[in-house]
């Protein structure tokens, strides 16, 4: 039996959370940090996934309930002011004044979603009707879109693909492999909510990558009547009453076109979070990439990164979806236990 | 495509590597004056090119006013104005 050791994950979403459930049977004590006053992450706020329209909310509480066991804590509103190097182990401070002793890192902070406002041609927090697509989960979740549309039987609803996305002018020109079908798994929960809503995605290429994808976007066409248009939206204005103007070339028919909409919803891509580069001791420096963490070997070592003790899990790593984060985690878990066992030996 | 001629579109790489670069997005044309009102279209000369069909771009050259909007708006930052601006000169 190795003797107790512990282990600091960073993070309380979805990857955090599945990490510390798989290393709570590993006999080692197991700290959760998270900055939120409730864990579960980005998930909470969301209202279904793809592709099957499981509710977010389940998976969440499934999460949650996995991790109780006397060797996990958990704190919240809690926020890391530095990590250090010393010998064999890290020491990690907080504002909140813990000082805490680590064997092992687990980097689970996950994304930002992209700032649709730095894309000032789309309009976003200048005119109302434009939301992005963690806005419309929200208001999934609340109201079913009554606040957004006010009682409108008709509506021309409009997605924009890649917003923050395969962009070089905003800086992302990675793709984030998660919103094209996101884009068309909410464009059926609009239609399932307003029947009698005309939808139309515009899109540069449909990444329909994973298990059930193609047949979700087939679904949407042929079930829902949902209108994909092959051409990215150059502009959005916002006209008298308030209905909003897209500009974009249906790039099939290879003619400019102009369609007026009453809501229009951007499908935001994801950006790492870099906030924590700061706190990193100078001898610790993570390798990154688009700003994402690089693992030591993205095809057999995805968890370890170049800091022997530092290990990632979920989005700080690449763009992901729920189920890679969680399987991801999976694989994270397993990663510390192997390297704590080889450590002690 | 066996008989097409991809010298200009290897000549405009040469000049302008960002050339290569464009994914037919057609935010260029959405955003274009002139192909608001003609039937200019900047997606489709850069693809012409690259296929080797520059007989009929000469004509087409004729409408862009090099204003630059579609260099603006390209999200693979394909220098767009400059590319024409060469073809108007390799095409005299």
């Amino acid at each position: 039996m190795t003797e107790q050791k512990h282990i600091v994950i960073i993070g309380g979403g979805p990857a955090g959370l599945q990490a510390a459930s798989g290393l709570k049977d590993s006999g080692h004590q197991i700290t959760i940090i998270e900055k939120e006053s409730t864990i579960g992450g980005k998930l909470n706020s969301w209202h279904k996934l793809f592709p099957e329209f499981q509710t977010a909310n389940d998976i969440s509480v499934y999460l949650i309930n996995s991790i109780n066991n006397s060797n996990t804590e958990v704190l919240k509103q809690t926020i890391v002011t530095k990590i250090t190097r010393e010998n064999n182990h890290f020491k990690i401070s907080t504002a909140q004044n813990h000082s805490l002793k680590a064997d092992a890192i687990l980097l689970a902070t996950g994304f930002e979603l992209f700032r649709a406002e730095k894309k000032e041609e789309y309009g976003y927090g200048i005119y109302k009707n434009i939301i992005t697509s963690a806005d419309l989960e929200s208001s999934f979740r609340q109201n079913g879109l009554k606040d957004l549309l006010l009682g409108k039987t008709h509506p021309r609803i409009g997605f924009i693909h890649c917003v923050g996305s395969r962009d070089k002018k905003c800086g992302n020109t990675y793709c984030s492999k998660v919103c094209c079908v996101t884009g068309v798994k909410q464009a059926i929960e609009i239609k399932q909510l307003i029947p009698h809503s005309q939808v139309f995605n515009f899109y540069m290429d449909l990444r329909m990558y994973g298990q059930n994808f193609e047949e979700l976007y087939i679904e949407a066409q042929q079930d829902y009547s949902i209108n994909f248009i092959r051409g990215r939206v150059s502009e959005i204005a916002e006209n008298i009453d308030g209905t909003l103007q897209i500009k974009a070339e249906d790039t099939l028919s290879g003619r400019p076109l102009k369609m007026n909409f009453d809501l229009v919803i951007l499908l935001a891509g994801m950006e790492n979070r870099q906030d924590y580069d700061n706190i990193m001791d100078n001898n610790i420096k993570l390798s990154r990439s688009n700003g994402f963490i690089v693992p030591i070997n993205r095809h057999v070592r995805p968890n370890e990164t170049t800091i022997p003790g530092i290990f990632i899990a979920g989005t700080c790593r690449e763009p992901l979806s729920i189920q890679e984060t969680i399987a991801d985690a999976k694989s994270a878990a397993s990663t510390i236990t192997e390297w704590i066992n080889k450590q002690s030996n | 495509m066996d008989n097409n001629d991809f010298s200009l579109s290897v000549a405009l790489a040469a000049i302008e590597p960002s050339f290569a670069w464009c994914i037919g997005c057609g935010s260029c044309t959405a955003t274009c004056s002139a192909a608001q009102f003609t039937e200019f279209n900047p997606r489709k000369i850069n693809l012409l090119i690259q296929r080797g069909e520059v007989a009929a771009i000469k004509q087409e050259l004729k409408k862009c006013m090099l204003c630059g909007k579609c260099q603006l708006i390209c999200p693979r930052d394909v220098n767009t104005r400059k590319i024409i601006q060469n073809l108007k000169r390799i095409m005299q």
